[in-house]
């Protein structure tokens, strides 16, 4: 991990493919993820999801 | 206007997305207005004070879309549902943002984005206030620092969200953060503004780019332009990311002057803050918008100054005397009869309150806040919840603003029109352009109506300043230099009328 003003930012971006999309268009590495909402759209869900941070403890997950 | 609901079981999108649709369903014949939402209970709650839940409301779920419909009658409705349906038809495959040798088909978590951009330093967070959290702690887990754009997130989480990146040398900028530069990136809603010496820590994001652009003007340039977002500041969240960001300024070998702006800190938070500037060792310079003294344009001026170790001596308008004298001459010659007031008619939420603030310094009977509600002089921020249920945010889309200009100049008691016009990545690629229609038809109902505005931005941002003030003023519009000179004309236009 680099500090938040150690060199130009590497981006990924979650939300709006705008962002994204001005930031490859200036030639910054960025990648817009195409997000849906967890837990079928409950957010107390998507924080419990999101507490058990699967998407980290199982990194070859396969996307779905 | 009867109202209809359509809903659309599980079906996702964003909200951009959300006002392509909007604004396809609106200009169907007969449709009075439209909004397309996520189910939420929060989004539910805004429909239903918009009047345009249906009676008894649809059964919905948060990952519904929900459709709404104010139309003359059934047949528009449809109309306007199948034209929701046209917009959203799958494109043919298109490329997609991404760097060279990175999957093209689109990652749909945060850990399968950062398989393929493995060395990525920062997650922009721009989704659904309910789900921002979650995902801005996911980030922060995988070691990312984060850029919270969305609002809407409950200041419980903002202040777990911020404990936890300081405890992992991480940082978090916002909630409800809209502009960000670092080392010369713009992330969100930021200009194209030079390189430089001066490092900005703003729990604003309109004031950032106010600020930013004000400086590239006087000549100078950003090293980093930190958002901490406008809640940093309060003495719930204590400030923990502003009093980081100064950290990070003070150690950052490319930033010689350091500049704060936001709104009015807690009391606990404003003492902190002294003591950690005192201890910078670095130039610092801060403005609070609506404290009573200086403004966003002297807070530009004054860091320039500092950078040039020169004095920056307080001045209201930067245009010779003269000339103002004959702005004001001009101008007060076409208006009518009293009683005259001031009505501006803002996108940027900051700007909407520093010009709040100037015309309270100098007119009676100005409205307290900036929702368009009760004083004779006011302010109105678009940018606000309330105004932008299902619709395009201001910066994005002029729909709403022109509504509210013709609505201010229907109102015999309009003198003095005010407008911000915000360029920069992510907002409309011609604002100036989009406005005009409504400022013509304004002027041709009420001759002599005077209409001041200011241009947020830069001649590298890709809407080109220059171009939008001239646009403007083709059209008989004063064009001030900052927000803070335009509302401070617009100030005395309505002094010199009433006299």
């Amino acid at each position: 991990m680099r500090d938040l003003l150690a060199g130009p930012p590497r981006v990924i971006s979650v939300g709006l493919e705008l962002f994204a999309t001005t930031l490859v268009s200036l030639q910054v590495p960025a990648l817009h993820v195409d997000w849906r909402p967890p837990g079928d759209g409950d957010p107390r869900l998507a924080g419990l999801l999101a507490e058990l941070s699967d998407d980290y403890a199982a990194p070859g997950k396969p996307d779905h | 206007m009867p109202v209809w609901n359509f809903v659309w079981r599980s079906a996702y999108h964003d909200s951009l997305t959300l006002m392509r649709l909007t604004h396809d369903m609106e200009a169907v014949p007969g449709v009075e207005r439209a909004a397309a939402m996520m189910a939420t209970p929060q989004n539910r709650a805004l429909l239903a004070d918009a009047g345009l839940l249906a009676e008894g409301g649809a059964d919905t779920a948060p990952a519904d879309l929900l459709i709404a419909v104010a139309a003359a009658d059934e047949a528009a409705a449809r109309g306007a549902e199948a034209a929701a349906l046209a917009a959203l038809r799958p494109r043919p495959a298109e490329s997609r943002p991404g760097l060279p040798g990175a999957t093209r088909r689109r990652p749909r978590t945060l850990a399968s984005a950062l398989r393929a951009l493995p060395d990525a330093s920062l997650a922009l967070i721009s989704v659904p206030g309910l789900y921002a959290a979650a995902e801005a702690m996911k980030a922060l887990r995988a070691g990312l620092h984060v850029m919270l754009f969305s609002d809407n997130v409950p200041v419980e989480a903002e202040i777990e969200l911020k404990r936890l990146a300081l405890s992992r040398g991480l940082f978090v900028m916002g909630p409800d953060c809209g502009t960000a530069l670092i080392d010369g990136v713009p992330l969100g809603f930021a200009n194209a503004v030079p390189r430089g010496r001066i490092g900005i820590a703003a729990a604003s994001g309109t004031g950032l780019q106010e600020v930013s652009t004000l400086v590239a003007r006087h000549g100078e340039g950003i090293s980093h332009g930190i958002g901490v977002g406008g809640r940093d500041l309060s003495d719930a969240v204590g400030g923990l990311m502003m009093s980081r960001a100064l950290a990070l300024l003070a150690e950052d070998p490319a930033t010689e002057v350091i500049c704060v702006i936001g709104k009015p800190p807690g009391p606990a938070v404003a003492a902190r803050l002294t003591r950690e500037v005192e201890r910078l060792g670095k130039p610092c310079v801060m403005h609070f918008v609506g404290s009573g003294s200086g403004s966003l344009e002297e807070c530009a001026r004054a860091a320039v100054a500092r950078a040039r170790k020169k004095g920056a001596p307080a001045t209201e308008f930067t245009l010779p005397a003269s000339e103002v004298d004959r702005l004001v001459a001009d101008a007060g010659r076409g208006l009518g009869p009293a009683p005259r007031y001031v009505r501006g008619v803002y996108a940027g939420g900051t700007l909407a309150w520093e010009a709040r603030a100037i015309l309270a310094a100098a007119l009676p009977d100005v409205a307290p806040d900036v929702t368009g509600g009760a004083g004779a002089n006011r302010v109105v921020d678009l940018g606000e919840d309330m105004f932008t249920v299902g619709r395009p945010h201001p910066m994005i889309d002029g729909t709403v603003r022109r509504e509210w200009i013709a609505r201010e100049t229907a109102d015999p008691g309009t003198a003095v029109l005010l407008l911000d016009v915000i360029l920069g990545y992510g907002a409309h690629p011609d604002p100036a352009g989009e406005l005009i229609p409504a400022l013509e038809r304004a002027r041709e109902q009420r001759r002599g109506l005077a209409i001041v505005a200011s241009v947020v931005g830069t001649e590298t941002d890709p809407q080109g300043r220059a171009a939008q003030v001239a646009k403007l003023a083709a059209r008989g519009v004063i064009v001030m230099p900052s927000n803070a000179q335009a509302a401070r004309l617009a100030t005395r236009l309505a002094r010199a009328t009433s006299a």
